[in-house]
């Protein structure tokens, strides 16, 4: 897929709403396609987490295998949502497994390419980052809400 | 061990309830001339008609002559065992498994991480680190509950707590409208620590994937892997080797366990139900 | 080495010798439609003219070409029995009052013949001594079982058409230890066995006999039957020396999922292997409470409650426990205690309901990776 049409479905992603069109122009330099058929790790727990995901389609699920429990699902990603928001910082490893539940299509950024290009270009760089922090903010006030767990019935 | 597959039978003279599921069983080791241990090894303790579950010991490896556990209960065994009374007999086989490095210790800086129960098999470590305190560097300890009434030692952690050579940090993963002190998950603790990590040890217990994500907190700040330990738990049945159900992979926990540097656990716990 | 001519009219003699020497003598016997170990008085408890059709999930016994005694492979048992027993009693509790008291089952101490033992299933002893008497603590039970035990190991000239013991080095000439080795002969001359000692009670038992010795020829021919049997051999546990890695890098193979509709879990493999070793625990009380009774029995990976660990199970899907087996026995069993816990017998392979071979999937994993993610 030639890079001008790579970029601009880039830039149909939510991710690249806040950037310029030469900013998403610049990140596609980084973007391959990727496909995950249903059942498949996109990533697991401990690897080197080399690429980040901006999801087109399909459904992955966050999980973390607890011995004697398995896999517990912890958030679930769809189309718009950004795995490995984390890829710029070290020790640049995967804290959780991703798996696609469903046929999943994704714009997948190499790591290196990204944080290559995060210090080559500050102006980018701070666009890129800032939008990482919206994301995390976004994470942290949706996991503390989970954590609240305000559906348990109380035992009487 | 002529048999150890024979229990000794030992007495028990103090009950002492720790929280709604947890209580603590002193044993009197005198009159077989004190029970020496290494902090971190465990004990099968015997119920009668019941049966025996793996217990880490969590007294004082300096007084010998009473030998302790704190248990959790949680199924059939340790329901019966947290029925015992001063008087009473149990069946003792034992000491077990692989001990925390406290001697490689002196010198560096300690951390201890523990979750849950996992602050009971630590206990013994706390207590001989303290005992030569000058001998180590700086003392952290980052002990997570799940909730304010589910911390374990309340008089103890108070006590350490108020000790200025030791760095004590507590959270609970939920708090009550009363809790004043930190919440969250442990692994947040751990940045707290003024800590020379390169010339650390740390030592870990508590459930898997706490142990997991707290490691990787460590590495991240600079603590070698292979000076991260582990105290691991599987099924078992027999605590020497031969029944094979403790089985990790290559390891036995009981006997090549339960404490492993984290190098040798990491590729174990990667692979899913092994 | 040495070799001596016994004919088959006085293979009865060697039994009685044992037995005069006080051992029970232990070899394969025709029952149930099975070759199975048992007690044996005599050379007529032998399934003399028999011969074992085995294949993947299918076993039979029919009757054999010729009045051979031994012209068959292994049957679903195997000396373990004798030695790591299937259940038994560890010790008793009695409690008056508060105070308790364990008293200790003795071990009664047999002196055993193993007649007739094959080379796979004296190499499966081997493996069980390293894991129960080897390392730091030593199983005393089994210790006492094993303390007086004569072999009279048989070279396999009928191998199945699941034996794979070349391939562990393990067969189809017996390695031992035995204290005498037979090879059967049957031609036009006679039905005899060309006999080799490896002990001093090997010697006495020739010495006893006063068997001759055997000629030149029929030492060639004697040499011959396991290098043909070993020619027979249908399976093999493909490059079984570097295994060990490969399997290392496919713990997570997609290979293993397809168990998870085959296999059973049904434990027969574990229950049929020579090697197999795990136990579980079981205590009963007396009705009134006054005492309780601790007994050990032997259990199987593939059990649910092998791996329980409050709350749940570690391994909980079929095909995790069916890895767990067949890693540990082609590769932890080597961390552990040094060599491969398999010893190319194929019970496994014919007792398994579904035909699951170990060989094969043992191949198709090491052939594997284990699952990544993929990029285009």
């Amino acid at each position: 897929m030639a890079i001008e049409s790579l970029a601009r479905s880039l830039a149909d992603q939510p991710f690249c709403k806040e950037l310029t069109q030469a900013q998403v122009e610049f990140l596609a330099g980084c973007a391959k396609n990727a496909r995950f058929a249903a059942g498949e790790y996109v990533v697991r727990e401990g690897q080197l987490a080399d690429a980040m995901f901006l999801i087109r389609s399909g459904r992955i699920a966050i999980e973390s295998h607890v011995p004697t429990k398995g896999s517990i699902q912890v958030d679930s990603l769809g189309p718009g949502d950004v795995l490995g928001w984390s890829v710029l910082l070290p020790p640049f490893r995967w804290h959780l497994d991703a798996r696609a539940l469903e046929p999943t299509l994704a714009f997948s950024l190499d790591a290196n390419c990204v944080r290559g290009k995060v210090q080559a270009d500050h102006s980018f760089g701070y666009a890129f980052t800032l939008r990482l922090l919206a994301e995390a903010s976004q994470r942290l006030a949706q996991a503390r809400l989970q954590q609240l767990d305000v559906y348990k019935a109380e035992v009487g | 061990m002529s048999d150890a597959l024979l229990p000794e039978v030992m007495e028990v003279v103090r009950f002492r309830r720790e929280t709604r599921d947890t209580f603590t069983l002193d044993l009197d080791a005198r009159p077989r001339g004190g029970f020496r241990f290494a902090p971190g090894q465990f004990n099968m303790l015997y119920a009668f008609g019941f049966g025996e579950v793996p217990i880490s010991i969590s007294g004082d490896p300096l007084s010998p002559g009473v030998l302790t556990h704190t248990i959790r209960a949680v199924g059939p065994v340790t329901r019966a065992l947290g029925r015992l009374k001063k008087g009473d007999g149990i069946g003792v086989r034992g000491p077990f498994g692989s001990y925390w490095p406290v001697d490689e210790a002196q010198g560096k800086d300690v951390v201890i991480v523990a979750g849950g129960i996992g602050l009971a098999p630590l206990r013994p470590t706390l207590y001989s680190v303290l005992s030569r305190r000058k001998a180590f560097g700086r003392v952290c300890i980052a002990y997570g509950a799940r909730t304010p009434a589910d911390l374990l030692f309340a008089r103890e952690l108070e006590k350490w707590r108020g000790r200025i050579d030791v760095d004590l940090e507590v959270t609970v993963d939920r708090g009550d409208a009363d809790w004043r002190g930190q919440t969250g998950v442990v692994t947040k603790l751990l940045g707290r620590f003024e800590l020379d990590p390169e010339n650390a040890v740390a030592m870990l217990c508590g459930p898997e994937v706490m142990m997991r994500f707290a490691s990787r907190a460590l590495e991240g700040l600079g603590v070698p892997p292979a000076r991260i330990y582990l105290s691991m738990e599987r099924n078992m049945k027999c605590g020497v080797g031969s029944c094979g159900h403790c089985q990790l992979g290559p390891t036995f926990i009981c006997k090549d366990g339960p404490v492993f540097p984290l190098p040798r656990m990491t590729p174990l716990m990667a692979v899913r139900e092994l | 080495m040495d070799a001596w001519t016994l004919p088959r009219t006085r293979l009865g003699a060697l039994i009685r010798s044992l037995r005069d020497r006080g051992y029970e003598v232990i070899g394969p016997s025709y029952r149930d439609g099975a070759i199975v170990l048992d007690r044996i008085e005599s050379d007529d408890d032998l399934p003399n003219g028999k011969r074992d059709v085995q294949g993947k999930g299918t076993y039979r016994v029919e009757d054999g070409e010729d009045a051979r005694a031994f012209a068959f492979a292994v049957g679903p048992h195997s000396f373990k029995r004798w030695f790591h027993v299937p259940v038994e009693r560890l010790y008793r509790v009695e409690r008056e009052g508060k105070r308790l008291r364990f008293v200790p089952e003795p071990v009664t101490e047999r002196k055993l013949a193993l007649f007739g033992a094959r080379g796979c299933d004296l190499a499966a002893m081997t493996v069980l001594d390293r894991v129960l008497l080897g390392d730091r603590y030593r199983d005393e039970r089994y210790a006492k079982r094993r303390s007086d035990v004569a072999v009279i190991a048989v070279h396999c000239d009928s191998p199945s058409d699941n034996c794979f013991c070349h391939s562990m080095g393990t067969g189809p000439r017996a390695r031992g230890p035995w204290d005498l080795a037979l090879t059967e002969l049957l031609d036009s001359r006679s039905h005899r066995f060309v006999v080799e000692s490896g002990s001093a009670l090997g010697h006495a038992l020739v010495r006893e006999l006063g068997l001759e010795s055997a000629s030149i020829l029929d030492r060639t021919r004697a040499a011959e039957v396991p290098i043909r049997a070993a020619r027979m051999l249908k399976k093999e546990l493909k490059d079984a020396r570097d295994l060990p890695t490969r399997l290392g890098a496919a713990l997570e193979s997609p290979k293993f999922d397809g168990l998870d509709s085959r296999c059973l879990s049904c434990a027969n493999c574990t229950l049929a292997c020579p090697t197999c070793f795990c136990t579980t625990i079981e205590d009963r009380t007396s009705l009134d409470g006054s005492s309780a009774e601790r007994h050990r029995r032997l259990d199987s990976c593939f059990v649910g409650e092998h791996s329980y660990l409050h709350g749940g199970s570690v391994r909980q899907s079929t095909h995790s426990r069916y890895r767990q087996w067949l890693t540990h026995k082609l590769m932890t069993w080597v961390d552990q205690f040094g060599s491969s816990g398999c010893v190319g017998c194929g019970r496994c392979i014919t007792w398994c309901p579904v035909g699951i071979d170990l060989t094969e999937e043992a191949r198709a994993v090491s052939e594997s990776r284990s699952s990544t993610h993929r990029l285009e």
